[in-house]
């Protein structure tokens, strides 16, 4: 029997606010992050992701205090990033109620990083984040929020990251992200066949194709979508019950 | 009704507090032997690894209470580590001691699937052995896990399918332990902390 393929929802924030348009008429405050996760917990989402885009010191005590709002009203995994950069920030988020942590620069600098935080806090609670764009034949990994390729190999990295006791890897395709052009399905399956964790494929989603080829094709644990969900462009259910009915192991929403 | 949350210092208890919030039970957090002596029950979360989690058992001078509690039959859930810990030990941290109510070791999960499990899978219910903590609950609901390590599945009532075949539920008397966390597990994880806390009425 299989696992079932996870739908994830992510939310940015400036630590304290959605900073996304969000179009829900029916939240009574939808720049809300917490408002805004329940609902999804309620419509089936299998797991949420809340990222503090902002990541400066400023954001840092609101961003704690949003993820242990939110984690007070889920009742699914919660996954906290933007900014982690040691230990101390981990283990703010995690005492807070989130499950996962997601490093990303930090790690590209410091990989030792990865194995500290796997032992301090297990490694199902150590998300690499990873951001790749198209280069030669390959994909090179960047870093500051995708604006900065670091000379890093997307598929080595992932590799020596989940060697570094990295739980699972969230990869974005910045090429893909926020064009709604579908996955990167060829760097998903790279990717994932090349590492024995889990992959959650991110950036370009729109359509329920686009999950059904990431999971078949690209070999996806998980798919993450933000903004066709905030805009309430694809429904979680719906988008699972497509899945279901392609043969695509799923938990009904 | 005082249900005691064991607090050994890296448990995500908050999440745990929020799920039984959310069914209108109050619990508080124990981190000394003292409020294990009069709890209607007891919940032992845990993540993470398996040795730190004994030694701060150890530390906090919690194993001994903790058995006092199971042998008087207070209702215990484990959680995840916390189920593990009923066992002797585990593979993971071979020189750790569990707390030895069940016999034998918890062992690694197979390589050949990925690992950790995580994610959403399947409970196989057992035939022909009744659950409290199963009451209401489909025979092949899925839940939530995150784990590398698993206990065997003699004694379960429900068991998990992945890599290998290991317990997912545990139940004997007013001990339980589930290896997913119900905290995290939606609906389904609802309705599995309300049947252990309806044992402890």
């Amino acid at each position: 029997m299989s696992l079932a393929r996870r739908i994830i929802p992510c939310l940015d924030t400036d630590g304290a606010r959605v900073v996304k348009g969000v179009r829900f008429a029916d939240l009574r405050d939808a720049g809300d992050p917490v408002l805004l996760a329940a609902r999804y917990d309620r419509e089936g989402a299998d797991e949420v992701v809340v990222l503090d885009i902002a990541a400066t010191r400023d954001s840092r005590p609101t961003f704690v205090n949003t993820i242990r709002r939110a984690a007070r009203e889920l009742s699914i995994p919660l996954t906290a990033g933007g900014g982690i950069r040691d230990l101390s920030d981990a283990r703010a988020v995690v005492e807070a109620g989130a499950d996962k942590v997601t490093v990303n620069t930090a790690a590209v600098r410091d990989p030792g990083l990865l194995t500290t935080l796997a032992d301090a806090l297990g490694a199902q609670a150590v998300v690499l984040a990873i951001d790749a764009r198209r280069a030669g034949a390959g994909w090179e990994v960047c870093v500051r929020g995708g604006r900065e390729p670091c000379g890093l190999d997307a598929v080595a990295w992932a590799a020596e990251g989940a060697r570094r006791q990295a739980g699972e890897i969230l990869l974005t395709s910045i090429d893909r992200d926020g064009t709604q052009s579908g996955f990167d399905v060829d760097l998903v399956a790279r990717v994932a066949d090349a590492v024995p964790v889990p992959v959650i494929a991110s950036g370009g989603a729109r359509t329920p194709e686009d999950f059904l080829r990431v999971f078949e094709t690209g070999h996806a644990d998980a798919a993450l979508a933000a903004s066709i969900f905030h805009d309430d462009l694809l429904a979680i259910k719906q988008l699972k019950a497509f899945l279901a009915s392609r043969g695509v192991p799923v938990r009904a929403a | 009704m005082s249900v005691v949350l064991v607090d050994y210092g890296a448990g995500n208890l908050p999440s745990v507090e929020g799920a039984l919030r959310r069914l209108g039970v109050p619990s508080r957090r124990c981190s000394t032997p003292e409020p294990l002596a009069d709890a209607d029950a007891v919940i032992l979360p845990g993540v993470g690894h398996f040795s730190p989690f004994a030694a701060a058992l150890d530390r906090r001078g919690l194993r001994q209470p903790l058995l006092d509690a199971i042998a008087r039959e207070v209702p215990f859930l484990g959680i995840c580590l916390g189920l593990q810990a009923l066992w002797e030990g585990s593979e993971e941290a071979p020189m750790a001691r569990g707390l030895g109510v069940l016999p034998g070791r918890i062992a690694a999960l197979p390589a050949g699937v990925k690992l950790p499990h995580m994610g959403w899978n399947r409970l196989r219910r057992l035939s022909g052995r009744t659950s409290r903590l199963l009451e209401g609950v489909a025979p092949d609901a899925y839940v939530y896990f995150a784990h590398s390590f698993a206990g065997s599945a003699d004694g379960a009532v429900a068991v998990c399918d992945y890599g290998t075949t290991f317990t997912a539920v545990f139940e004997r008397g007013a001990l339980f332990g589930v290896q997913f966390h119900p905290e995290k597990s939606g609906a389904v994880g609802s309705v599995v902390l309300r049947n252990f806390l309806e044992t402890a009425r």
